[in-house]
Formats: structure tokens, C-alpha cells, sequence
């Protein structure tokens, strides 16, 4: 049978090369695709960095590439954290600044100037195309091609991704996913080929993992999960050792070499699971080598020696584990990660960790609006891994699991979901379109190959009727209805072997199948359109810049956070101090470049904590506590003239809060009317006396003659006072920044000192960091 | 061979741990990275032997040089590691 085995091969590898180039030009085009959704903040504002975060990191990049590698490793930071500075080379992530590094010199040495904002812009969407094109990797070593391309498809559209990756969103996460996806597609790579050569791989891309987000710890949890797992079920193999045990030894040497991470590699309890993997795997290991060498009386004799000698040792070095783990008071684990295991944890003993936002677990509709259509094909998915079960579909199950379960505790995880969901959806729809189009493929060739037969016994191609086809392609042999025979012989081969194969497998209806062809489509087609708009709308906005739409149609801009900066920078000396809330550290030393006290890495609990505390003191204290720290002027962000929700005083609960936390002598209820935070007239004295509300309302009343709050929807409660020991330097076009500058002490001093009162407020700067002045006021 | 290869590594191991528990861990990422390095080439040993193995039915198509090619390499990344972690 040489001779029609050519053609037929023949066609086989064209059609192999067809569907070879096609799927090239398919991951082409989703690449493009990726790339291009993320544009809309570039297009609709301009090439800007967003956020608060992704400034800190421009900055690192900036100080990257001008000093060169050796100087940004041993980076001592001393315009942030005044006066403790902050030791950047040992406390960041390297991965996104070193990526951004080396792409803006691959693009240098090309001779293609881009500036670093450029690059720094640019490089969350370059990697989400790379990161689309991982995803049809891994895709395809658990199922298929055709599931890889729909799976790469749904990831560079998902909008959970998009949120953190969008041009401009210069953060941890636009590389980290992308390392994420490399990391579990090498992973699966190994378990398939058992090639010691993808282990390599798979440490290498997993210590990128590991510069570049703290999320690696999902990895290194998961991977030896997933081992015990398969050694659980009874699908160990000799594939698995390789692919695990290489991963475990370099990637804890790897994950050492992180300055961040450091010895964190073996000392904390988020790494213990995969040493307690290691050594169980070496047991099964061992076990299975044993078995086959000894005889099963011998082995059995065997068994129990070493069981009873292993129990010992094992009791011994558990014991004295769990000395070691509880001996600590987090029992090892990080804040973050332990605020991940036990969702309460943050709130009670954390407040900072609490307070963020991304921290805080999702809504239901949150769910939606990130995955859309994906939310209800996952589960379709899940099934869909399950026939047939191998080890690469287990890992992708399991995968699953965890991250919905992690994201329903932050919501900031949503992020790790994506991936997870983007497989699963694209295993589940690749697995219908299969089935649909089969059916339809069946249907038409048996309508096609028996043109005589009506449609009622075309009907009849249903699973249980192998016997009935063939008989049916029996006489079609015998007719010579179609061109040469030889052909038809073939067409009969595949078809009665497909319908011998088609005993099990599903064949629907011709009309119902080609329905639900269509209909996948719109659901699809469904998903592009929320994807776009989801990305065009509510995901581009670049933080720093807002907009709204005023009543003819026309848009205003609001730039003030770039004008304060800008006036901070050109008008104040360079060594001045600028105390504001945490959230616009980073922002304030990348653009006004003014030393700060707190920024966004909210390392030092204390420390914000005094900001917090100077913030709800009256005027007196406040002034004592920014003066011990060579403060000179204080930023506020002051939404109520606009409109603007996340302004200062409703970020003042949790100076409230995490004051409080350290000095006791704030106390919440007094702030509090009712269990409410005001400030209208009902608000409580020490409210309207606190710094914040000073700072943020001085003035105010000048602007419409009754101090209507609009984000709160009231009238202030205090309108008229001065302030005494501040002075308003600059206020923005919309009242969103407010600066004002410490008065210097003056230089007579009227009547006596009082004592007692001084000492109230000297006790409480007493335990600051500093000098203590005394208090030169009355 | 591959076998003596693997003890003189567990073996190696065990003696720098034994040293730790008597003298201390002060540089603890020499420590850290000659155990790592021992465990590391054991490991590895165990993987190539895996490979290299002819009653091992899943590495049938595998020819044994292109085992001992990803040996190499991998341990070459796994010294470049360690050197670099020495300190």
C-alpha cells in the first residue's frame, strides 16, 4: 500500500505545514493584538507613567542607567525615609528595572533613541505580547495546539491582566506574569520530556521569577504541590524526580543570589514546602529503586526496618523544626503571606497591610468584570483536563484551584488568576469547537458519501452505530459515485476508521452543532468587546492625570498633582523635606525630587505612624513632630472642591488607625460622631483641631462662600480660622495639592514658658527620633 | 561509577553540615552554597543515571550523550551559581 500512502502523506504534511504557517501568523497577530489593546492611556493622554508605584521603579531605572549595575546593587537610597534612608539594593526587586536597563541599551546600541520614560512606558505591553505567546506554549504542552492559540488569544485580552499591564503601567507585574508563565510552561516541559536540559531552563526562568516579584512564592508552593500530588495518585516517575529535584537545588541557590530574597530562601516557612517535597521525593525515589532491585519478601523486610528507622529520625527533625518555626511569632511566614493563609490577620495586627486597597478581597462583580466570559468556561475546562487525566492537565487543575482560591482573598491576585482561567477557557472551548466541528465534518461527509440515503439514516451516525457505517461504506465501495477510486478508497479507510474511532467519541446533530458553532463565536465575540471597552475605559487611566467630562461634551483635564511637583521643584531648595501621606512618596522624590519621610514601601511601621499621628494633632504637636524631623513643608491632597474621592481626609481613618497603633495617646473614638468619621458641624473637636482637616479646609470657605465639601456632601464644620504655626506656600488650579511650609520659631519669646503644657508635648516627641526643641511658642 | 560519584557527594554534605553544627555559620552563604553545591551534584548524578539507565523504559529514545550534554550544562549553570554565591 506505498503507492496511495504518498499522496496521502503528502497531504498530511502539507496540510502540517499549512496549519504550521497559520498558527505562526495567528501568534503573530496575538502578539500584535496584546501589544496594541494596552495602548489606550498612550492615545487618549499621553506617554506617561501611571500610578504611584511604577514611579519608584522609573526612578530606580533612571539611577540604573546612569551609574551602571555595580552602583545600582549597592544603592543606598537617602532621599526617602528621612532620616533612616532606605537601602534599595537590598530591598527591590531587580527584575523589571534590569529589563527595562537592558532594552533601553539593546535599543541605544541599535541606535534608536528612545528616552528611558519610553521604554519604561512600553515595556508592561512588549511583555504581555510575550506573555500571550507563553501562554500558547504551555497551552499546548498540556493539550494541544489548538487549545494553545485559543488559550494565547483570551491572555492578551483578559482584562485582569490588562489592569496591571496597560502602557504606563510601569510595575513588578508586567515582567513577573510574563516569568510566571515561562517558569510553569518549562516546568511542564521537563515533566513531559524529562530532559535535563529543560530543568536548567526551568531554574534559570524561575530565578527570573524571583527578581522580579515577590508573587514567587506562588511558584515555589505550587510546583512541590503539584509533585506531591502526582507521587499521591501514583503517577510517579522518574520524569518527575528530574523535573523536580534540579528545580528545588538551583532554584534555592538562585533565589539566594536575590539581595531581597537572601538567605529568606531557606530561613522562612514559605520555602519549607518544597525542602519537605525534596526530601519525600527522594524517599519515593529510593523506595521505587529498592523495589526493583529486591526480591518482595526481601523488600517487605526491608520496608520495615527503614520505616521504623526513618519514623525516629523524621520525629527528631520535626521536632526540632517546629521548635525552630514556633519560636517565632509569625511562625515564619511574612506579614503578606501570612495575611494570605488567614485573611483576618492583616486587620488585626497590620493596619498598613489592611489599609491598601488592592489588599481587600474581591467583589463578586469584580470577578466578572476581570474575566467575563472566562468565569463560566473555566469549569467546562476543568472537566475537560480530567479526560484524559496526564500530568500537565493535573498541574493546570491544580493551578487553578489555588490561585481562585488566593484570589478570593486579595484582590490584587485576580492577577494570577488570569493566566490560570485563560488556559482553562481555551482547553474548554478548543475542546467544543473540536467536538462541533467533528460533528459537523462527520455529518456532511456521510451526508456527501451517501447521496442516495435520505437524511433520516444520515441521522444514524451516532455512536453506537459503527456497525451500521461501515455497512453503509461497504456499498458506497461498491457504487463508484465518486471520481477515482482510489480516492474513495481513502475517503472510506478514514471515514470508517475515524467512525470506528467515533465509538467513543461524541457526534451531535448537524443543525445543533453548526447553532453551536455560531454561538460560540458570539460568546467570543462577546468577550473581545468587554475586553476593549474594559481596557479603553476603566483600566487606562493614568492616576496622575484625570479627566472629566464637563456639560457640552468637552473634556478637562486635571493635571494638579504634575503642577505641585513641578512647583516643588522649582521652587524650594533641594534638600528641603516634604512630609505628606504615604501614597505620594514615590511620586514626589521621581518628579518634584525632594527628600521625603514616608513612601509607598511602607517598610517601617513607625515611622508612618508618627506621620500619622503629626497628621490628626493639633496644630502645636504637629509642628513639634515634623520639626524633630527637619521637615519643611507638608503636602495634602484635598479632593472637595472637585470632587475628588481619594483625597486626604478619607485616607485620615487610617492615619487615624495606624497612629494609633503606635501612640497610644490617639484614640479613634475621639474622632469619631456616631462611629462615623465628619467634618461638618457635628464633627468632634479634636477632628476639627487635627492637622489634616486645618490644612485641608484653610481657606476653603473663600471659594464659594459656605465650604461645601463635595466629596463628603456637606458643609465643613469650622470655616473661618487661621493657621499658626503653618503658612499656605502653593495650592493647585483645583485645590487637589495643597502645600504649606513650617513657620520657623520665633525669635522672641513672649511671657513665660508654661511648663506643664510643654512638657505634655514634649513627652510625646520624646519618643521620636531627633532632638528634642523647646516648645518656643507661648 | 555514577553511584560512588553520588556518596562522595552525600558524604561531602554531610561533613560541611557536621562542620556548621560545630564551628558555627557564620559566613552562612558559604555554607549555604557548598551544601547546596553537594546536594546539587548529587542530584544531578542521580538524574544522569536516571537517564543513562538501559532498563529505564521511559528514556529509551534518549541517546545516552545527549544525557550526559544536559548533565554537563546543567551542572556548569550550577557552578556558575555557587561560585558566584561563594562569597
Amino acid at each position: 500500500m506505498a503507492a496511495p500512502e504518498n499522496p496521502q502523506q503528502q497531504a498530511a504534511t502539507i496540510r502540517h505545514a499549512f496549519g504550521n504557517v497559520l498558527s505562526f501568523l495567528i501568534l503573530l497577530l496575538i502578539g500584535v493584538l496584546a501589544f496594541s489593546i494596552r495602548l489606550f492611556s498612550v492615545i487618549k493622554y499621553e506617554s506617561v507613567i501611571h500610578e504611584f508605584d511604577p514611579y519608584f521603579n522609573y526612578r530606580v531605572t533612571q539611577f540604573l542607567i546612569k551609574s551602571g549595575v555595580y552602583d545600582f546593587w549597592n544603592w543606598f537610597d537617602d532621599r526617602t525615609w528621612y532620616p533612616l534612608g532606605r537601602v534599595i539594593g537590598g530591598t527591590v526587586y531587580p527584575g523589571l528595572t534590569l529589563t527595562a536597563g537592558t532594552l533601553w541599551r539593546i535599543f541605544n546600541a541599535l541606535n534608536i533613541p528612545l528616552t528611558v520614560e519610553t521604554v519604561c512606558v512600553f515595556t508592561a505591553p512588549i511583555f504581555s505580547a510575550f506573555a500571550a505567546w507563553a501562554t500558547y506554549l504551555l497551552t499546548k504542552e498540556v493539550k494541544g495546539v489548538g487549545a494553545g492559540l485559543t488559550a494565547a488569544a483570551l491572555l492578551a485580552m483578559v482584562p485582569s491582566y490588562i489592569s496591571r499591564s496597560v502602557a504606563g503601567s510601569y510595575d513588578n507585574e508586567a515582567v513577573a506574569i510574563f516569568a510566571l508563565i515561562i517558569t510553569f510552561y518549562l516546568y511542564i516541559k521537563t515533566l513531559n520530556t524529562g530532559s535535563l536540559f529543560y530543568a536548567t531552563l526551568n531554574a534559570i526562568a524561575y530565578f527570573y521569577m524571583v527578581c522580579s516579584w515577590g508573587g514567587y512564592t506562588f511558584i515555589i508552593n505550587l510546583i512541590p504541590m503539584h509533585v506531591l500530588l502526582c507521587i499521591v495518585t501514583g503517577r510517579y516517575s522518574s520524569r518527575l524526580y528530574i523535573a523536580y529535584a534540579p528545580l528545588v537545588v538551583l532554584g534555592t541557590l538562585l533565589a539566594a543570589l536575590v539581595p531581597v530574597v537572601g538567605f529568606n530562601a531557606v530561613m522562612t516557612s514559605e520555602h519549607f514546602a518544597s525542602f519537605l517535597v525534596f526530601i519525600i521525593i527522594h524517599v519515593v525515589a529510593l523506595v521505587y529503586y529498592i523495589k526493583g532491585i529486591l526480591t518482595p519478601k526481601m523488600f517487605r523486610v526491608a520496608v520495615t526496618l527503614v520505616v521504623s528507622v526513618g519514623l525516629i529520625v523524621g520525629f527528631a527533625v520535626l521536632a526540632v523544626l517546629i521548635a525552630l518555626v514556633a519560636s517565632s511569632p509569625t511562625k515564619g511566614w511574612s506579614g503578606r503571606s501570612l495575611s494570605l493563609l488567614d485573611p483576618t490577620y492583616a486587620s488585626k495586627y497590620i493596619p498598613i497591610i489592611a489599609s491598601v486597597s488592592e489588599h481587600q478581597p474581591p467583589t463578586w462583580p469584580s470577578y466578572f468584570m476581570d474575566l467575563n466570559v472566562l468565569a463560566f468556561l473555566v469549569p467546562a475546562g476543568i472537566i475537560a483536563c480530567f479526560m484524559p487525566l496526564s500530568d500537565a492537565s493535573s498541574f493546570a487543575v491544580l493551578y487553578i484551584v489555588t490561585s481562585v482560591y488566593f484570589s478570593g482573598v486579595m484582590v490584587r491576585l485576580m492577577l494570577v488568576l488570569a493566566p490560570a482561567a485563560c488556559i482553562m477557557s481555551g482547553i474548554a472551548l478548543s475542546e467544543a469547537f473540536d467536538v462541533l466541528t467533528r460533528s459537523i465534518k462527520l455529518q456532511l461527509l456521510a451526508a456527501t458519501e451517501n447521496p442516495q440515503i435520505n437524511a433520516g439514516d444520515a441521522t444514524k451516525v451516532t455512536p453506537n452505530d459503527a456497525v451500521k457505517t461501515e455497512k453503509s461504506e461497504d456499498s458506497v465501495k461498491e457504487r463508484s459515485s465518486r471520481k477515482s477510486k482510489k480516492k474513495e478508497k481513502e475517503n472510506v479507510e478514514k471515514a470508517s476508521s475515524v467512525s470506528r474511532k467515533e465509538k467513543r467519541l461524541l457526534v451531535l446533530p448537524l443543525e445543533a452543532s453548526m447553532i453551536a458553532v455560531f454561538l460560540l463565536v458570539l460568546l467570543g465575540a462577546f468577550y473581545v468587546v468587554h475586553c476593549v471597552w474594559a481596557a479603553a475605559e476603566a483600566y487606562s487611566a493614568p492616576s496622575i492625570v484625570l479627566t472629566t467630562r464637563s456639560n457640552d461634551g468637552g473634556l478637562h483635564v486635571f493635571d494638579d498633582f504634575r503642577e505641585a511637583y513641578a512647583w516643588l521643584s522649582h521652587n524650594t531648595e533641594v534638600d528641603d523635606k516634604v512630609a505628606s501621606w504615604w501614597d505620594y512618596g514615590y511620586q514626589t522624590t521621581a518628579m518634584a525630587n525632594r527628600t521625603v519621610i514616608v513612601d509607598n514601601n511602607t517598610w517601617n511601621n513607625t515611622h508612618i505612624a508618627t506621620v500619622g499621628t503629626a497628621m490628626s494633632s493639633p496644630e502645636k504637636a504637629a509642628w513639634e513632630i515634623f520639626n524633630s524631623l527637619d521637615v519643611k513643608y507638608v503636602l495634602v491632597v484635598f479632593g472637595g472642591l472637585v470632587g475628588y474621592p481619594s483625597d486626604d481626609i478619607n485616607k485620615f481613618l487610617w492615619m487615624v488607625r495606624i497612629g494609633g497603633g503606635v501612640f497610644p495617646h490617639i484614640k479613634e473614638p475621639d474622632y469619631l460622631r456616631d462611629g462615623q468619621y465628619r467634618i461638618d458641624a457635628q464633627a468632634t473637636p479634636t477632628m476639627l483641631n487635627s492637622l489634616m482637616y486645618k490644612l485641608s479646609y484653610y481657606r476653603f470657605v473663600e471659594t464659594d462662600g459656605r465650604g461645601f465639601d463635595r466629596v463628603r456632601h456637606t458643609e465643613i464644620g469650622k470655616k473661618h480660622f487661621k493657621l499658626t504655626h503653618f503658612e499656605e506656600v502653593f495650592t493647585t488650579h483645583h485645590w487637589m495639592v495643597r502645600l504649606y511650609k513650617l513657620k520657623s520659631p520665633k525669635n522672641r519669646i513672649r511671657g513665660k514658658t508654661k511648663k506643664s503644657k510643654s512638657k505634655a508635648t514634649t513627652t510625646t516627641s520624646s519618643k521620636r527620633i531627633g532632638a528634642r526643641k523647646k516648645n518656643p511658642w507661648h | 561509577i555514577i553511584d560512588l560519584y553520588i556518596v562522595f557527594a552525600v558524604v561531602t554534605a554531610l561533613i560541611q553540615i557536621a562542620y556548621v553544627a560545630v564551628v558555627g555559620s557564620f559566613p552562612f552563604n558559604s555554607f549555604l552554597s557548598g551544601v547546596l553545591s553537594c546536594v546539587g551534584t548529587a542530584v544531578l548524578a542521580v538524574s544522569l543515571r536516571i537517564q543513562v539507565n538501559k532498563e529505564n523504559k521511559e528514556f529509551k529514545d534518549l541517546p545516552p550523550e545527549r544525557a550526559f550534554a544536559d548533565f554537563v550544562l546543567c551542572n556548569l549553570v550550577l557552578h556558575l551559581v555557587i561560585m558566584n554565591f561563594l562569597g
